[in-house]
């Protein structure tokens, strides 16, 4: 099992043809994903990577079922696109383009209400469920099907936690990335929440940075209603105040949000924090063991 | 991307919202004509750099003659501005704001800003103006009033009536504030602002409104729409070395310790600048290459940090996702070769085409340290610091 994405997901990428979305579509492939084609407005009628393209979602949904969509476009068209896929009735929408314009991320949201759609990123790696379905620009081989989940804000750090934890022998049910932007989809809560229905997952790594309060609030859901272990970590505890620290949510903006009171936070609330980012590995097997 | 007072007030200015009669100059002479322009016998002169605190720092001064505003603007301009909010070596001053000085009644304070949680533009308000909105929240959370705007339908007039009798802008102060309200949700809105804030918003003679001070910063990912805000920027505001980084692509941040880092990704970064600061090293940048990054990519990454007269190692960590090991490590040969750097390179790859890179590296010869994972590479970059000394 996992959450989100499986290989029953009927996958497309909007933006298809172009360069970035061709390469991460044809590992997407490799790796067992069910891409039933894509999106280049256009460009419909033709065929790309042996899948049709389509000029539009709807007819993506209409004649190929499409169900979930990564949306490949560039950032200042991406808000766009994200709102075609949630009108032509996608459920799953999978935000890579990094350097959307945050008010167009309020329409967006906006937009979304009263939609059954989930929205993940923007400037996500992606989502994985390990060689079932993969809709991102993780490096797939470092992923291994197993029972733990992860969600991170940071793609490569998550990266990092996943080459840990499979070098530890703790395959993942599904690692999802919900983006470094300060306005973004699905949060930690979101993400918690199913994994916690989720059967086939045993404990969850949530791996969060400076900025804002997602991760404490993630903590406090979890105290409440969680019945699997949760390791955190936060990245940024060198991170000066004011500071854009790459993504543009990881800025220390009042105390409570540097990592050392973060990471405070979500211990006093039962969560299995990681102070040294090299040890997320080791504390997985000390929290399954605990 | 920040702007100056006097740009912000310009463009507040062409939305309808009232701000005082004023305009920069950047001598003391022109600073005299504007003065004599303006007219009335009693000007303000404030330094225009961004950083906020000018006041206590000496760059915010009272004229009674346009002899004092000439003798103000000379003694600003060309000096460098220490306030609170910038280092001890201050900010280089190079105009300043010719202002005909108010007569203020009452201060108040209003700002625009994305509330992350409500994912929604936020209208901030309080009685007490003047005052870092910070501290009027931390110690009388009952003055900020915070009304958050629907995108779908905008800023409505009921919503700035409600705001302006709960800080007491009633009577025929109302409908000027639900005016200069909407104006300013109008320009935030339509320039892709990140942030907006009147402060102090006062009632001045006549019982007039007016945006006495004011200041604005916009989305860096959406100014490209906009030309007028594009122009506003200044670049001597800005650390030349994150500059020039990002004209190669590349996030760098300066800043206080001896380790140079190169890494992709935000979170690795900070992760990196984490796990040396464990090992009691100290990062002196932050710096982040991105995806699909090139051996040029790399190689400047290397010029731009080895820039830092503090580096005293380098410490690479790529793990690469839509990055290619193979293109790094030709980078890192690159640099190697062609900039004499005779600090040590301490280099973790990871990822996408390892081997490759790997093989690279090994088959140069160089004498870069190889790390094997996070842990070995901030320990091996900290301890290569502690052997110089």
């Amino acid at each position: 099992m996992s959450v989100f994405i499986n290989k029953d997901s009927r996958v497309i990428y909007q933006g298809f043809t172009g360069q970035h979305a061709t390469f991460h579509a044809e590992e997407a492939i490799k790796h067992g994903t069910n891409i039933v084609g894509g999106v280049t407005p256009g460009k419909g009628g033709t065929t790309h990577l042996d899948r049709p393209v389509f000029d539009t979602v709807s007819d993506a949904v209409r004649e190929a079922g499409a169900n979930v969509s990564g949306i490949f476009v560039p950032p200042q068209f991406a808000a766009d696109a994200i709102l075609e896929a949630i009108e032509a009735g996608i459920k799953t929408i999978i935000v890579i383009a990094d350097g959307i314009p945050v008010q167009d991320m309020v329409r967006v949201k906006r937009y979304v209400i009263g939609h059954e759609t989930i929205i993940f990123g923007p400037n996500t790696a992606g989502v994985i469920t390990p060689e079932e379905c993969k809709v991102g620009i993780m490096p797939a081989n470092i992923y291994k099907p197993g029972r733990i989940g992860v969600v991170s804000r940071s793609g490569t750090l998550n990266y990092e936690a996943v080459a840990q934890m499979t070098a530890r022998g703790h395959g993942q049910s599904t690692s999802v990335g919900i983006g470094g932007d300060p306005i973004n989809g699905a949060n930690f809560v979101n993400v918690l929440s199913a994994f916690n229905d989720d059967p086939d997952t045993d404990a969850v790594v949530l791996i969060g940075e400076i900025g804002g309060q997602q991760e404490v609030d993630a903590a406090e859901w979890a105290k409440e209603n969680m019945d699997k272990p949760v390791i955190g970590f936060i990245a940024g505890v060198s991170a000066p105040p004011g500071r854009r620290m790459g993504h543009a949510g990881a800025i220390i903006s009042a105390k409570a949000d540097t990592a050392v009171a973060k990471m405070d936070a979500m211990e006093e609330l039962g969560v299995h924090v990681v102070r040294n980012p090299a040890d997320i590995g080791e504390t997985v097997d000390r929290a399954l063991k605990g | 991307m920040n702007i100056h007072e006097y740009q912000t007030k310009e463009l507040l200015r062409s939305y309808g919202v009232p701000v005082p009669d004023g305009r920069v100059a950047d001598s003391d002479a022109s600073a005299g004509i504007i003065a004599e322009e303006i007219g009335g016998d009693r000007w303000v002169v404030k330094a225009q750099i961004h950083a906020g605190g000018r006041g206590k720092g000496g760059g915010v001064q009272l004229a009674d003659s346009v002899e004092d505003v000439r003798k103000h603007a000379d003694h600003i301009i060309g000096s460098r501005l220490i306030t609170p909010q910038t280092s001890s070596a201050g900010k280089l001053v190079q105009r300043v704001l010719v202002e005909s000085a108010q007569d203020i009644k009452q201060e108040f304070y209003l700002g625009l800003i994305i509330d992350r949680i409500k994912q929604r533009i936020t209208i901030i308000a309080s009685a007490s103006g003047g005052m870092e909105i910070e501290e009027v929240a931390k110690t009388d959370p009952d003055k900020v009033v915070r009304e958050a705007v629907d995108p779908a339908i905008g800023l409505p007039e009921f919503q700035c009536r409600k705001i302006a009798a709960r800080i007491g802008l009633t009577g025929p102060l109302m409908p000027q504030a639900v005016k200069l309200m909407r104006s300013l949700y109008r320009c935030f809105r339509d320039k892709d602002a990140l942030m907006a804030e009147i402060n102090p918003l006062a009632i001045v003679d006549g019982d007039k409104l007016l945006a006495v001070d004011a200041k604005m910063s916009f989305d860096g990912n959406a100014v490209h729409r906009y030309p007028e805000i594009t122009n506003y920027r200044d670049f001597d505001e800005e650390d030349p070395k994150e500059v020039e980084a990002t004209g190669h692509g590349l996030n760098y941040i300066a800043l206080d310790g001896n380790v140079g880092c190169i890494v992709n990704g935000a979170g690795l970064a900070m992760a990196t600048m984490d796990a040396i600061t464990l090992h009691n090293g100290s990062p002196a940048n932050f710096l982040d290459v991105g995806g699909g990054a090139s051996p040029e990519k790399i190689a400047n990454a290397f010029r731009i940090v080895r820039k830092d007269p503090n580096v005293k190692a380098i410490l690479l960590n790529i793990f690469a996702g839509i990055n290619r090991c193979d293109w790094v490590a030709e980078g890192v040969v690159q640099a190697m070769q062609k900039q004499a750097i005779s600090e040590p390179v301490i280099v973790r790859l990871s990822g996408t085409n390892y081997e490759l890179g790997q093989e690279i590296l090994n088959k140069s010869g160089l004498p870069f340290i190889n790390a094997t994972d996070l842990d070995d590479a901030a320990r091996k970059a900290v301890d290569a610091v502690n052997s110089l000394s």
